[in-house]
């Protein structure tokens, strides 16, 4: 057996083994026990994935009776790659929820779906069969659904979450299921080695169902709408790997589909990738910046990061069609360095949401405030993850959005020529959707670090936090260290990613300097430890001469040094969240929708004062309440329709079976 | 090695002109106005009094209101490194991409907003969540005219644009890059928070961005900020001042080349900031919630500047 078929095998073994002993371990050693076996899981699963993203072959063969391909779990480079990503997130949560669980989130069915959701997360990418990459996924969703569930008797949200997810998750997975019939149909078998090279018109239905399954797994517009709601309620290490790794299936299923399964589309597909990839991102970050709870906020933000995600690979596609072949395999490893720093980014800014939670119980940023001075080690992990998402150099963001924006505006030109009219628009229209979107990221990101961390707490509870216990410090640090180090050496990472993509790779991208990246087909160069070597020389006479006049003019501190011109700034009076974007909620009015209300309660004496204002503000999902409340309406009143025709009288429902069985017996004698 | 040394003068030279500027639009805008004005050196005399006062810091405030000004400050000197302002020769590894110029600045538009928040008052988030508001719509305008810039030169690294600039001036009168020229200037305005996006004059609290994040410091922060800013304006002036009036810049290295270089940028610069007062004088603050209507014109010239250099050349 092959080194990657042991991996796969000793993850299914330690999954089984982590189940067995989260139900028999005794309460207090649960937590330690299984999450430990959790680790041994993604670690295996990190070599393997390693291994195979490396070139390394074999796989495991299970054997059934069914009259189908065999099931066969290889994982080919992408695969590993995508392995490696998920189980790294894997690692990070693994030991964060060792010592973050509590409560119900430490209940004996948690524990016994979190093993099953790491192992079926980590098999999808190894399947190369659709009958196992299914089986993987739906392992992965029930893992995730219980584990969202585990609070459901606390709070009245979770369950109502659990329906969204569950419904949501079985509709990604019907479209999948179809795309994968109508390609099994059409090419006569299951293995992913069979389903390529179809007719064009059973291709179009396949792509279409395909890319509306993957879209949903993703959190695309407008099939995102179970995010915002399942996200904030999953315990916080659950939305990590949630957001971090399981959204990240979807970008492995995109890139199967384009890259493997049907390669050489027309270029709609690519358009049509664009668009939905630009609408998420735009509406994402839009909806990420104006929320005030920081959970909620950061899960549009990841709609907003696979909606860039697809709109490089969207532009990938369209770019191979006219040949730029250049621009397309950057646009390509752009695409792949995103969902990698996406995964090291988010993952540690939700395991930093969770420490908030743990240290506060509050995730409204209004109420919090200060943090910074209590919580040095999460605020210092939450804002280098915090510059990653608003693409900030040194970080992986920023080297995955330049390499984005590179191969986009030299994709419109091939040798000199201009490659289409459509490129030439579409390629400007994306960079704006870009920058919009980096620049709208800036801001939310700006907000939700400086409101949570800096000034004054603007609650009890934040008054009173303290840091959290070492081995989520750990974790925390762990995923800000993954940050910093891809935003430091683009270019090993990049080249050893581009492997997996394309087929000439050094042609590509290629490392250069100390960590580097260049892009030579493209002929541009980037290197972040460059940069930070050129910044030294220029930082260090502005340091020295601070600390030297430090010395001779020390500083004094007081409570309220200018107090904004008052002398009774209370912290009630600073800016929070809500509005901190306030100004942007007016700018987007049209989009967003805000429902303010404003009560103002007057003075007895006198209606010229004011004794209290109070103002509630609510930005409401346009998706949720225009396209798919009315589809809500409709079924429930089918369902009140129907309730008439089943209202419990058993010989009712005899004479229904004795109609259809006459009815059948009919058919049966035509 | 050269682009060192050219980096290197670069740095000391936007050092001393970047108040000097400062002072020469304040004391052009005195002069017609009809005021006496303080004269050209009086930022140099502000900064001198600044850095030797005991900064007054609020308790609950962070190493945020610290590190802020040297990020800013950083930031700003980065730009003076990285941009093609005395000379064209760029360093191997760290071309002066755009796309990387313009992160580099938002490090420092960042760490102003940051310290903004960090005073805890109500000034203090109200022009951090303006400036970031601005920053935000602001983006896309300046990368779109980035690119527009990029179509002609093959590519986004500046020496480069401004050496094609050099050596083909047609490309420079061309309509596409005074349309994309037009639409950077007005991004680079509402970066540096000039009129009309920002009122620097006034401390008034409907008026103000700029001016609101940075009333809670004092003392040398007070000073790194200020001059932080003043770097950021210098040498934006100088990247626009490069782009219109290539002339002058060094390409080739030589000891007189350096000094023509630092001789004629000196005088766009300065020639700019007269052009820049001037201008302010016939400008009031427009209204903050039609800064987007501005922002969203200048962004519609951009883009029609990277359409038209597609299909019309």
């Amino acid at each position: 057996m092959s080194g990657i078929g042991a991996g796969l095998l000793l993850q299914l073994g330690l999954g089984a083994l982590a189940v067995l002993t989260a139900l028999t371990a005794a309460p207090s050693l649960r937590s330690r026990a299984v999450g430990t076996l959790c680790t041994l899981i993604a670690v295996t699963g990190f070599l393997t994935g390693l291994g195979a993203m490396l070139g390394a072959t074999g796989g495991l063969r299970i054997f059934i009776v069914l009259p189908i391909d065999p099931l066969l779990l290889a994982p080919d480079r992408l695969g590993g790659l995508f392995m490696l990503i998920v189980s790294g997130v894997g690692v990070l949560v693994s030991l964060y929820s060792m010592s973050s669980t509590r409560g119900p989130d430490a209940s004996r069915t948690a524990w016994v779906a979190m093993p099953m959701f790491l192992v079926g997360m980590q098999l999808v990418p190894a399947a190369t069969d659709s009958v196992s990459f299914l089986l993987a996924l739906e392992i992965m969703t029930l893992g995730s659904t219980v584990l969202l569930l585990a609070d459901h008797a606390g709070r009245a949200t979770v369950a109502s979450a659990g329906i969204w997810y569950s419904a949501m998750s079985q509709l990604s997975f019907f479209f999948i299921l179809a795309g994968f019939a109508v390609l099994a149909a059409a090419s006569g078998g299951t293995s992913f080695t069979n389903l390529q090279a179809i007719e064009p018109v059973p291709a179009n239905v396949a792509f279409v169902l395909l890319l509306l399954g993957f879209g949903g797994k993703a959190e695309l517009v407008p099939l995102h709408v179970w995010v915002p709601r399942v996200l904030p309620e999953a315990p916080s290490h659950v939305s990590a790997a949630m957001s971090g790794a399981m959204v990240k299936i979807g970008v492995y299923g995109g890139l199967l589909v384009s890259v493997r399964l049907l390669p050489d589309g027309p270029a709609w597909w690519g358009i049509a990738i664009m668009v939905v990839g630009g609408a998420s991102a735009l509406y994402g970050i839009l909806q990420a910046s104006v929320s005030s709870d920081l959970k909620v906020l950061l899960a549009y933000s990841t709609t907003e990061n696979m909606g860039l995600v697809f709109l490089a690979l969207g532009a990938s596609m369209l770019l191979r069609g006219y040949d730029a072949q250049a621009a397309a395999d950057a646009a390509l490893v752009a695409a792949l360095l995103l969902a990698v720093s996406h995964a090291a980014f988010k993952s540690t800014l939700f395991l930093g949401a969770g420490a908030i939670i743990h240290a506060t119980g509050e995730r409204n940023l209004d109420r919090l405030g200060g943090l910074g001075a209590r919580m040095p080690v999460t605020a210092a992990a939450f804002g280098i993850a915090s510059l990653g998402a608003a693409a900030i150099p040194i970080t992986s963001g920023f080297v995955a959005e330049w390499m984005l924006l590179q191969s986009l505006i030299h994709g419109g030109r091939l040798d000199g020529a201009v490659v289409s009219v459509a490129a030439s628009v579409a390629m400007p229209l994306a960079v704006a959707v870009i920058a919009l979107t980096a620049g709208l990221a800036l801001l939310t990101f700006v907000k939700a670090y400086g409101i949570a961390f800096l000034a004054r707490p603007r609650s009890a509870e934040a008054a009173e936090a303290h840091e959290v216990p070492p081995l989520m410090r750990l974790s925390l640090v762990l995923g800000a260290l993954f940050v910093l180090a891809l935003g430091l050496l683009p270019g090993p990472i990049a080249a050893l990613v581009a492997h997996s993509v394309s087929a000439n790779p050094s042609a590509a991208v290629q490392s250069v300097g100390l960590g580097g990246v260049s892009l030579p087909g493209i002929g541009a160069v980037l290197d972040p430890i460059m940069l930070v070597v050129l910044s030294v020389p220029v930082a260090i006479p502005v340091i020295v001469s601070i600390i030297v006049s430090a010395r001779r003019y020390p500083h004094r501190t007081v409570a309220l040094p200018w107090g904004g011109g008052g002398s009774r700034a209370r912290p009630r009076m600073q800016y929070t969240a809500t509005s901190y974007a306030e100004p942007l909620v007016r700018v987007f009015d049209d989009v967003l929708k805000p429902s303010r209300d404003v009560q103002v309660t007057h003075v007895a004496e006198s209606r010229y004062l004011v004794e209290r204002v109070r103002v509630e503000q609510r930005v409401s999902d346009v998706f949720e309440t225009r396209l798919y409340r009315p589809v809500l309406t409709l079924f429930q009143r089918y369902g009140i329709v129907v309730r008439h025709i089943a209202n419990g009288s058993i010989h009712r429902y005899l004479s229904y079976s004795f109609v259809a069985l006459l009815i059948v017996l009919i058919v049966v004698s035509l | 090695m050269n682009a060192i040394i050219i980096a290197f003068v670069q740095v000391v030279l936007f050092i001393f002109l970047a108040p000097v500027l400062i002072g020469v639009i304040r004391q052009v805008r005195a002069t017609i106005e009809g005021r006496a004005g303080a004269g050209i050196w009086q930022p140099w005399r502000d900064v001198r009094k600044l850095l030797a006062k005991n900064p007054v810091r609020a308790t609950d405030s962070s190493w945020m209101l610290r590190a802020g000004p040297v990020a800013l400050v950083v930031s700003s000197l980065l730009l003076c490194v990285l941009l093609p302002l005395v000379g064209t020769i760029p360093f191997a590894l760290v071309p002066s991409d755009l796309f990387v110029i313009v992160s580099v600045m938002l490090i420092g538009v960042v760490a102003l907003a940051l310290v903004g928040l960090d005073g805890g008052t109500a000034f203090g988030g109200m022009g951090s969540s303006r400036h970031m508001t601005v920053a935000a719509l602001v983006e896309p305008t300046l990368l779109l005219s980035i690119y527009a810039f990029s179509i002609p030169a093959g590519t986004s690294t500046l020496s480069v644009i401004v050496e094609t600039r050099l050596l083909s001036p047609e490309v420079i009168i061309s309509p596409v890059s005074v349309l994309a020229l037009v639409a950077l200037s007005i991004a680079i305005m509402a970066e540096t928070a000039r009129l009309p996006i920002d009122n620097p004059g006034t401390h008034l609290e409907v008026t103000m961005l700029h001016e609101a994040m940075i009333l809670e410091a004092s003392g040398r922060d007070l000073a790194w900020l200020e001059v932080g800013s003043w770097l950021k304006l210098a040498a934006l002036l100088g990247l626009v001042s490069n782009l219109a009036v290539p002339w002058g810049v060094l390409t080739d290295f030589s000891a007189l080349g350096l000094l023509i270089g630092v001789v004629s940028i000196t005088v766009k610069v300065l020639v700019l900031g007269v052009v820049l007062s001037v201008g302010e004088i016939f400008l009031a603050k427009v209204r903050l919630f039609q800064v987007p209507e501005l922002l969203a014109g200048s962004f519609a010239l951009a883009f029609l500047a990277v359409t038209a250099s597609y299909l019309v050349a």
